[in-house]
């Protein structure tokens, strides 16, 4: 893991042993204006509606059962570590069938989807996740009687998840 | 064949929650970086992971590009009875990465 190009941040570089003509620094220069001017991609908090929308089906979840984890301030957006905590006795009759998590401003409003079953005993599930910038998040909870909690929070980054490089 | 870290307990008593946690190799491409010419990387993400023990599916993930690169994932089961705990991600270009790990599990 040690060529550029596999550098979590930076953009890929030539190798050294390549020729630098001066069609390539040209393209290269153009190139990075275009990068430059393109527009940036991030969601609009109006995506994340639309995506929780698609998800409930259009009812709206109500506060509890459902508890996101995750540091108030996280210093690197490339990882950050959360997770996803319900409440539910995790039985036959009454249990958690999906969590999912939404964020506000990454350029994709899902994060992801996590199915449980009667079988995993707890709904608990923790990842690490990628955030383009200070946001709110958002995780919803389906239960197996067809209801829907949810929990939101913000996060603070400081250094910022390279979305678009 | 990409390399994946499991940490499952070897021996767990049954009826006993136990945690599992599974973390692939894979850089999780979101499709919205540029090569510095500003060719868009396409993206390259792993979108599903499931479990299997005991005869079922008893935990399945949709990823999206907003997970981290070498994606882990964390979660809980009740020891049934001995065997395997299958784990199988699977990516955008459809390469299936499969992992086994035994569980033995005491009355």
């Amino acid at each position: 893991m040690s060529s550029p190009s596999s550098k979590p941040c930076g953009n890929p570089l030539p190798k050294a042993s390549d020729g630098v003509s001066r069609r390539a620094v040209l393209l290269t220069l153009a190139g990075g204006t275009a990068a430059l001017l393109a527009p940036p991609i991030h969601a609009e908090p109006d995506d994340m509606a639309k995506a929780i929308h698609e998800f409930t089906g259009g009812i709206s979840p109500q506060k509890g059962r459902i508890k996101i984890d995750v540091a108030p301030l996280v210093e690197n957006g490339n990882s950050v570590a959360i997770a996803v905590i319900g409440e539910s006795p995790m039985r036959a009759e009454d249990h958690i069938r999906t969590i999912a998590l939404f964020n506000e401003k990454n350029p994709q409003p899902q994060v992801a989807r996590f199915h449980l079953t009667p079988r995993s005993g707890t709904a608990r599930v923790e990842t690490r996740i990628r955030l383009a910038t200070s946001q709110h998040l958002v995780a919803i909870a389906r239960m197996s009687d067809g209801s829907l909690w949810s929990d939101e929070v913000e996060v603070i980054v400081t250094i910022a998840a390279c979305t678009e490089e | 064949m990409a390399g994946t870290l499991i940490d499952v307990p070897k021996t767990a008593k049954r009826g006993e929650i136990i945690r599992l946690r599974a973390l692939v190799a894979h850089p999780m491409e979101t499709g919205y970086r540029r090569e510095i010419t500003g060719a868009v990387i396409p993206r390259l993400i792993i979108h599903t992971f499931t479990c299997d023990y005991d005869g079922e599916e008893i935990f399945r993930a949709e990823l999206f590009p907003a997970m981290a690169a070498n994606p882990m994932i964390a979660f809980t089961t009740i020891a049934t009875k001995s065997g395997p705990v299958t784990f199988r991600w699977i990516d955008d270009a459809g390469a299936i990465i499969t992992e086994k790990v035994m569980l033995n599990v005491t009355e």
